[in-house]
């Protein structure tokens, strides 16, 4: 076995066997720019006719998808949480500090007054306290406010998949691109790969009869189909807020590493990049994250391994209790006379 | 709004989002939903397994009775291994999601896949059992012309290599469990291979002393009481060494076929001390024994279940990891 075959930094496709080739190919999701608006996952569905998988209403913020799944390749996360303001700088967010004040917003003849039908919620003061300072003179008096974190989770075609590693059939594989994709006319529906996948990705299809691939282990293919035809995945197109970005895996994670110390400049002491180190548990994620706070709070793995970095122990383990079994059978033959 | 949890048992509440990795015994999760996914098998899995541990013990004795000039525990051995083979085989077909696509499994042969060496491994095991069982029918029948002679020429090398080749399927199912993200699965994978032979052992023994006479069964009861012995105390040390994830063994519907598990293993054994002398005691022990065995199997599944459904166990062990300062990192 070369190094690093079950454990380490290695490149899956040069692993795979490939021949010289293309880059690795991934995504980063930068969640600090994410709306929430899910088009990603709308593109995802669309583009790889994906059945519905209910239309339940699960009263967790604006997140009634509920978890990646069989008919579910992306997923947008959404937490209220009561935090400080920081200005991410971005766009659109409201008018800048003074501009606010200083200058009238310009209204056309049919535009409606300020303030008109929000009587409620004051929409312009809310947009003003988004740029308003942490510290210093009024910070004190600032309510308490929250924020919402939004995150578009997907699979994160690992350098190590534990969910390619323990198919028994050949069906999933490592693409030239070095992302994981499921065969779904060879795949037999034996569920390892749900039960091994450290993110819980991967799902056999469920629902009624004569929808398409029931029974079968499904997920993200990073669009394989539109990356052979030089395209970038549908998610990433439908992107509107470049949240999530498609490119070259070594040219993204210098861009990832870029963005967190924007954002670590900006205030947010909890930013973190998440998936993105080629030394972690799983080698490396192809599909890594800018994270507002701590991964489990998005529902992602603190510190995710792949399972088969210990499959040799576990079998030299099985073969020491095997040889037991044997020694023990010898053993009752030899040990009595009846 | 994500939840967050005091580190008790079972406690779900819900609370206002905080900052991860605040003080001990506290954990966050996103709405208290699962990080891992638990895998889609039924009762399918786990019968397999006690069926295949019982296949493998059977094979055991039947080829050591062929050796030691024991016919009827050979017979015992040899059937009831044909039969959980064949069960086994069945119940494997049906947990999937295209049973009909079950032949897939033979297209490649894959070492970092338990389930692929798994499949080989009933391959190897599957020809010389179903053969030294079909010699046995044939004896029993009477046939011995034509086609017939030659499964008598290979009666013995069939129950000597079905002998040889059952270790294996005894017990890479503990590797098949093991090699997952499933918390209570994974983290049991220096013991449960001990804990499935001991398993084996006891339940193939407890069959033959229910199939086999008394006065050939000594070695059956003997291998009962040192699997049983063996699968009590390699359980005991496997829940000290799965630290959290022991938890889910002791709770709910596993829990409960935990401690029967214990009781009908421990039970059968002591019985089966007896089971020399009387036949109600050798039936009675050998029932509790294939009980208890059944029981072990089920019980250790539905912990692994009920540690994927509930996100404590996949976060605390990791974020405890990291709060320590020892993420898991290559050091090449």
């Amino acid at each position: 076995m070369s190094s690093n075959r079950l454990f380490g930094p290695v490149d899956p496709a040069t692993e795979a066997g490939y021949v010289d080739p293309p880059p690795r190919k991934g995504f980063f999701t930068d969640t600090s720019v994410c709306i929430g608006c899910k088009a990603c996952e709308v593109a995802c569905k669309e583009w790889n006719l994906i059945p519905d998988d209910g239309f339940d209403l699960l009263g967790s913020s604006y997140d009634n998808t509920g978890a990646l799944g069989g008919s579910t390749w992306r997923h947008v996360a959404f937490v209220e949480q009561p935090t400080r303001r920081v200005d991410l700088g971005m766009p659109g967010m409201g008018p800048p500090e003074e501009a606010a004040v200083d200058t009238p917003v310009p209204q056309g003849p049919s535009a409606p007054p300020p303030g008109a039908g929000y009587e409620d919620v004051d929409a312009l003061a809310a947009a003003g306290r988004m740029t308003a300072p942490l510290t210093g003179p009024g910070a004190a008096e600032e309510p308490p406010d929250f924020r919402w974190l939004m995150s578009s989770d997907v699979c994160k075609h690992c350098t190590h998949a534990a969910c390619l590693d323990v198919c028994p059939t050949g069906a999933l594989f490592r693409t030239e691109f070095g992302t994981v994709v499921v065969q779904d006319d060879v795949c037999n529906g034996c569920g390892y790969c749900v039960a091994a996948c450290p993110y819980g990705v991967i799902e056999r299809r469920k629902g009624p009869e004569g929808t398409p691939n029931v029974g079968i282990a499904q997920k993200c293919t990073l669009c394989y189909d539109r990356l052979g035809a030089g395209m970038e995945p549908a998610c990433a197109k439908a992107c509107p807020t470049d949240s999530i970005q498609f490119g070259d895996v070594e040219e993204l994670r210098a861009r990832a590493e870029r963005r967190l110390a924007e954002v670590q400049a900006s205030g947010e002491d909890r930013a973190q990049l998440y998936g993105h180190d080629p030394d972690d548990g799983v080698g490396g994620a192809g599909a890594f994250f800018l994270l507002l706070d701590e991964p489990e709070v998005y529902g992602l793995p603190p510190d995710p391994v792949v399972t088969t970095r210990d499959l040799p122990a576990m079998f030299n383990r099985a073969g020491l209790a095997g040889l037991a079994l044997l020694a023990g059978a010898a053993a009752a033959f030899l040990g009595g006379r009846r | 709004m994500s939840a967050r949890h005091a580190a008790s048992p079972g406690r779900r509440d819900e609370g206002r989002a905080q900052p991860a990795g605040g003080g001990d015994g506290e954990y966050t999760t996103y709405y208290g939903r699962p990080v891992v996914k638990a895998p889609p098998w039924e009762v399918d899995i786990p019968a397999y397994m006690f069926a295949g541990g019982l296949a493998a013990g059977s094979s055991l004795l039947a080829a050591g009775g062929d050796l030691t000039g024991r016919p009827a525990l050979r017979r015992a051995g040899r059937l009831t291994a044909a039969g959980a083979l064949g069960f086994s085989m069945v119940a494997l077909i049906h947990d999937l999601g295209r049973p009909g696509r079950f032949l897939n499994m033979l297209r490649t042969m894959k070492l970092t896949s338990p389930m692929s060496v798994g499949t080989w491994i009933l391959s190897l095991y599957g020809g010389p059992a179903g053969l030294a069982a079909a010699s046995e029918v044939a004896r029993w029948a009477g046939l011995r012309r034509g086609p017939f002679r030659l499964l008598a020429a290979l009666d013995r090398p069939a129950g000597v290599a079905a002998g040889l080749t059952a270790p294996p399927v005894a017990a890479y199912t503990a590797v098949l469990l093991a090699d997952t993200a499933t918390p209570s699965w994974h983290e049991s994978y220096r013991e449960l291979p001990f804990v499935f032979c001991g398993s084996a052992a006891a339940a193939a023994g407890g069959a033959a002393m229910i199939l086999a006479p008394a006065d050939q069964a000594g070695p059956a009861r003997r291998l009962a009481v040192g699997g049983a012995v063996a699968e009590v105390a390699a359980e005991q040390r496997m829940e000290r060494s799965m630290g959290l994830t022991a938890e889910p063994l002791h709770h709910g519907k596993a829990g409960k076929l935990m401690t029967a598990a214990k009781y009908l293993t421990a039970g059968g054994a002591a019985l089966s001390l007896l089971a020399g002398r009387s036949r109600v005691a050798a039936v009675t022990a050998g029932a509790a024994l294939l009980a208890g065995s059944a029981c072990t199997r089920l019980g250790i599944f539905e912990a692994g279940i009920a540690s994927a459904e509930d996100p404590k166990y996949t976060v605390v062990p990791q974020r405890e990891r990291l709060r320590r300062g020892q993420p898991v990192r290559y050091e090449g």
